[in-house]
């Protein structure tokens, strides 16, 4: 099940910018959260500081609290162990291109030394089928490359990789800018499904797929968050103008 | 998906002048693809005639070794030491197995250094000093003469056991591998995408986990070339062994005794005055050749098994 996340104060740098500031932001569990926002608002930095990967670039730091349930993930965790309760999905399909789908899917367990088969095995269907993959490579699951599957395809298996760790939270990354109409809106069902069992947080420039999938959105601009409500309302009467120019189209 | 509400119209402007269809049959046209086809068949030309000048020179030296050395190669060959002076007959059997034992040595101390160089210098040495360090020293060392490495080597190993060695030989080979392997490792370790890392580390792979079972992995049949390269470029060194391995007319199944090697056999019988020797000395040039590439060929096919369809 998904844990509500309490943002406090985050605060993050790349050398000397300062990327997000003073965010304070309470994201539900169970829900689907959406973050929009133009290029450069800082979105993807503030969801990789929700798993601590802002940190893996040697410049870039940050401040602030943020608790998942009841953990402090800067003070009480490793950033290692953070990353396995927080799944993450990128904004393009990353695949390991030397991993058969069946070790790309369960790489999380294997990596780091789960040798179990049968629990294997029952992971990798479990995890293929919530990412509505498993019927299209069933039959090619230790003879073909994860690289060798297509765009659309790459991504679902990289989400059945990012749940098959059984996180509690799971953020997205734009995880359909890169992907077709139809590979979009298999994504899009993805999380409607998803969402019932993890906390999901989705970066996206499309704000139709917000309105689709999110029950809350985020609405940020220049690194700072500029208002956060219901989808419904951030789409239909938001409170700061701002807001209304993203949404309109007069800007961004 | 909901309908798109101002889909733009993508219907061409009516006013705009039509563009009058392009003739490809007037003469200047013609002129124009002719020109195009030999310019296109000069370049192709010269690219094939530059494959070929690059090929000819080992085809070449393979042809002329088996027509020199082959009516040498017998059964004593490989199964017998030299013989003693005056005498018919005898093999390179023994200097086959010291180059086994010396490279063997070589790639087991001479690989493994490599390889953490190489991932130091790509994963945690960029833009720190220590790392730009290694890399020139690589870099120089990959231009020391052999006959200095294996110099070096006599006086920091031989001097100090008072014997030559296999063991030394062995030594001054892999120096030689390393900065080869390392700087394979470090160029083959940077292609592999940021993205793919950072798939791990979202994982929660540590680190080190992350750049052993999925960067070197990704890296390795790179990495390997790398060390095939630097395995064939040292197993025809006969420099630095003049002084480590110092070669031996006998048997020799010791690492702390001087023992034969394919390459110091074959110089020691081509500078000796007898024609019998010099026979064997292109015979032995044939076998090292044909091990060199019979080595790094199953080294390729025994690392292209298990490659999945459709991977990079």
């Amino acid at each position: 099940m998904g844990v509500g996340i309490l943002v406090e104060h985050l605060n993050a740098w790349y050398g000397t910018t300062h990327t997000l500031q003073d965010i304070n932001l309470h994201i539900p569990a169970n829900h689907a959260t959406a973050l929009i926002g133009p290029s450069g608002c800082g979105k993807s930095t503030f969801v990789r500081c929700l798993n601590r990967m802002h940190e893996t670039n040697p410049i870039a730091r940050a401040t602030g609290t943020v608790k998942m349930g009841d953990i402090d993930i800067y003070n009480d965790a490793s950033p290692v162990e953070i990353r396995r309760r927080v799944g993450m999905v990128f904004q393009r399909p990353n695949p390991f291109p030397t991993m058969s789908i069946y070790d790309n899917v369960v790489s999380g367990l294997k990596l780091n030394g789960f040798r179990n088969r049968k629990i294997l095995d029952e992971t990798v269907e479990r995890s293929l089928k919530s990412a509505a993959l498993w019927e299209e490579v069933k039959d090619d699951l230790k003879k073909k490359s994860g690289a060798s599957l297509s765009g659309g395809q790459q991504q679902r298996m990289c989400i059945a990789r990012a749940i098959a760790v059984d996180p509690e939270v799971l953020l997205m990354d734009e995880p359909a800018s890169a992907l077709d109409p139809v590979s979009t809106s298999k994504i899009e069902d993805l999380i409607f499904q998803l969402k019932s069992q993890y906390t999901i947080v989705i970066v996206t420039h499309n704000m139709q797929q917000a309105a689709r999938v999110a029950e809350n959105t985020g609405f940020f601009l220049n690194g700072k968050m500029v208002e956060f409500d219901s989808t419904h309302k951030i789409f239909t009467n938001p409170s700061d103008k701002r807001t209304e120019d993203y949404i309109t189209g007069r800007f961004g | 998906m909901s309908a798109q509400p101002n889909l733009p119209d993508l219907t061409p402007p009516v006013s705009s002048p039509a563009r009058p269809p392009m003739n490809f049959g007037t003469r200047a046209m013609r002129v124009h693809f002719g020109y195009r086809k030999a310019t296109n068949l000069l370049v192709g030309g010269l690219a094939i005639l530059a494959t070929v000048i690059v090929i000819a020179p080992l085809v070449a030296i393979l042809i002329y070794l088996i027509y020199k050395g082959a009516s040498s190669l017998n059964v004593a060959f490989f199964t017998r030491p030299p013989a003693p002076v005056g005498e018919q007959g005898g093999g390179m059997a023994n200097s086959i197995f010291g180059s086994g034992v010396i490279l063997t040595l070589a790639s087991l101390m001479g690989i493994p250094v490599g390889i953490a160089a190489g991932v130091y210098l790509a994963e945690y040495g960029r833009g720190k000093l220590l790392g730009n360090a290694i890399r020139f020293t690589a870099d120089v060392l990959n231009g020391v003469p052999s006959i200095v490495m294996g110099i070096a080597v006599y006086s920091l190993i031989v001097m100090q056991q008072k014997h030559f060695s296999a063991f030394a030989g062995g030594v001054a080979l892999a120096i030689m591998m390393v900065p080869t392997v390392t700087r394979t490792t470090e160029e083959m370790l940077a292609t592999v995408p940021h993205s793919i890392r950072e798939a791990a580390l979202g994982l929660g792979v540590p680190k080190w986990r992350t750049t052993i079972s999925v960067a070197l992995k990704t890296a390795s049949p790179g990495i390997i070339t790398g060390c095939m390269l630097a395995f064939a470029r040292v197993a025809g060194e006969t420099a630095p062994l003049l002084f480590t391995a110092f070669g031996n007319q006998f048997w020799s199944f010791k690492l702390n005794e001087p023992i034969g090697a394919l390459p110091l056999q074959i110089y020691v019988y081509a500078i000796s005055p007898y024609d019998e020797w010099h026979r064997l000395a292109w015979a032995g040039s044939l076998v090292l050749i044909v091990l060199i590439m019979v080595s790094v060929t199953l080294v390729r096919i025994f690392a292209s098994r298990g490659v999945l369809k459709g991977g990079s």
